[in-house]
């Protein structure tokens, strides 16, 4: 059966350049990055070629400002939790939004369990954060502003350059998880006035388990790991050198070719967004619908439920992910969707599709193709749909 | 979703979907804002259930759920439809992860629902 993955979001396929640098660094650079010898500084080498790499491509000021970590979450977390542990003598306040990922979001929740103060800001019906609610939101012992840059599931960009520059005029330090952003608009952490901002490299067809954090420098932050004096003492734990160098291999085709790769991503993007415009009936497009990642598309279908789209697409070989409810195992719809206001009608049926370098037009044509029968099936079982035509 | 093959194969070919015109036992439960509903259709003669069908807006439990329900309620008497518990529509369907108990249970009130409406229109 014909398989297509339409879930670039949830993850990409390494790219093949990307594994032979992985490959090689297994062999060649195995060595432990923290020893003296020999071994160890070659494999220091080609780590520290990695963040010079991934610095000048999000216009860090200096390399030593790229900390690796695991990946997203973790450096969500540390952002997080390593801030808010520095900072509160300052004050313990932390303002962030309803759409954020859950690793911020949990980390947020945790941070309330410890005596600290969060405002979740709502968004508007296309899901950005509203700059009016920002500034209100501001108190004197505001110690930390996190809003993502991209949104992971409806692809909203959210307005990161003036929440930047509002951060820093109120001497509040600006996190911003990118970990969806990286690789499909422009990131530079000082013309958008970043503090610390998270990335992962296996959205960017780099390896799995492996993630930066970049933190400006003379940022006081307290460390997660504790256990050694790698990554400038900031982050402890044998450095993971082979992802280090798949990461910034990653970064590196970024740099060469990501005009062409966005390039790609609109236009699949687009024609599969046209095409269930213009051959389904009673669809909702979710997210902003210009300030948007150019891969992401975020469709609710009334009437049906998503976790029964989802499965009957997976059974015609088309991978997907949903912002629905069941699928969780609760009835409710992801925080996200939750948090756009939808009508009842669509709240439920939500399907994510992300685009990624391998998408074809003809893995779009057979989508649509599968899609319009699958929704007339479940719409011809669905007591909703059948009262919206009796009335 | 761990599901048996028993629910996916209902929820990929569901048996007895569709309105019952002639249905005199009629049963509703759910709402769209919960994520799912289901209605019942029943046509029952002489205490007998001659005819089942339904309609779901749901997962795929909840469509396995309701296509094995009106499968084993054709034939039974009144009595036997009352005492139908979801644990039997489990069964039928060689389990359900836990998270989508909930499906079979409102299968289970969307038939009593039907019962109930029988037993009001025989007054």
């Amino acid at each position: 059966m014909k398989e297509v993955y339409l879930d670039y979001a949830a993850t990409a396929p390494i790219d093949l350049d990307v594994k032979q640098a992985v490959d090689e660094a297994n062999e060649k650079y195995f060595g432990n990055a923290s020893s003296l010898h020999t071994i160890g500084q070659r494999a220091k080498g080609q780590m520290e070629q990695a963040r010079e790499t991934i610095a000048r491509y999000i216009n860090a000021a200096e390399a030593n400002e790229v900390y690796f970590t695991s990946g997203g979450t973790e450096s969500d977390n540390w952002a997080i939790k390593g801030i808010a542990l520095a900072q509160m003598e300052k004050g313990k306040h932390i303002i962030t939004s309803a759409i954020e990922h859950h690793a911020v979001l949990h980390a947020c929740e945790f941070m309330e369990k410890m005596g600290f103060e969060v405002t979740y800001l709502p968004v508007a019906r296309d899901g950005s954060v509203r700059i009016a609610d920002l500034k209100a939101a501001i108190r004197e012992d505001t110690i930390l502003i996190t809003i993502m840059a991209a949104n992971n599931e409806i692809g909203t960009i959210q307005p990161i350059k003036e929440i930047g520059e509002i951060a820093r005029k109120r001497g509040i330090l600006f996190h911003t998880d990118a970990v969806q952003a990286l690789g499909s608009m422009p990131l530079d952490v000082q013309a958008m006035q970043i503090d610390l901002m998270s990335i992962s490299a296996h959205k960017v067809y780099g390896p799995k388990g492996v993630g930066a954090m970049y933190i400006k420098k003379g940022t006081e932050i307290e460390n997660l790991m504790h256990g050694g004096a790698h990554e400038l003492r900031r982050r402890a734990g044998t450095n993971n050198v082979p992802g280090i160098v798949g990461f910034g291999k990653a970064v590196e085709l970024l740099k060469q070719n990501e005009a062409v790769y966005v390039a790609h991503y609109t236009q699949m993007r687009d024609y599969l967004r046209d095409r269930i415009e213009n051959e389904l009936d009673e669809v909702i497009l979710n997210g902003h619908q210009e300030k948007r990642l150019p891969n992401n598309l975020n469709v609710s279908f009334a009437y049906v439920e998503g976790e029964a789209l989802l499965l009957s697409l997976d059974m015609e070989g088309i991978c997907v992910s949903t912002g629905s409810a069941c699928s969780s195992g609760s009835l409710k719809p992801s925080h996200v969707i939750e948090a756009l206001g939808l009508d009842e009608n669509y709240l439920h049926g939500t399907v994510r599709f992300t685009v990624g370098r391998q998408t074809t037009k003809e893995d779009i044509d057979y989508t649509v193709d599968r899609l319009k029968s699958v929704i007339a099936r479940l719409r011809s079982m669905s007591p909703l749909y059948k009262d919206s035509k009796n009335s | 979703m761990d599901y048996s093959e028993k629910v996916i194969q209902h929820f990929r070919e569901p048996h007895n979907v569709g309105v019952l015109e002639e249905a005199n036992a009629f049963g509703k439960v759910g709402s769209p804002a919960c994520g799912d509903k289901t209605e019942m259709y029943l046509k029952i003669e002489d205490g007998i259930i001659k005819e089942a069908k339904f309609m779901t807006f749901g997962c795929a439990a909840a469509i396995a759920s309701s296509s094995v329900a009106t499968d084993l309620l054709k034939g039974m008497t009144i009595e036997e439809a009352k005492a139908l518990k979801n644990e039997q529509v489990i069964k039928e369907l060689g389990g359900l992860p836990e998270a989508k108990i909930h499906c079979s249970v409102m299968v289970e009130e969307a038939v009593r629902a039907a019962l109930e409406d029988y037993e009001a229109r025989q007054k």
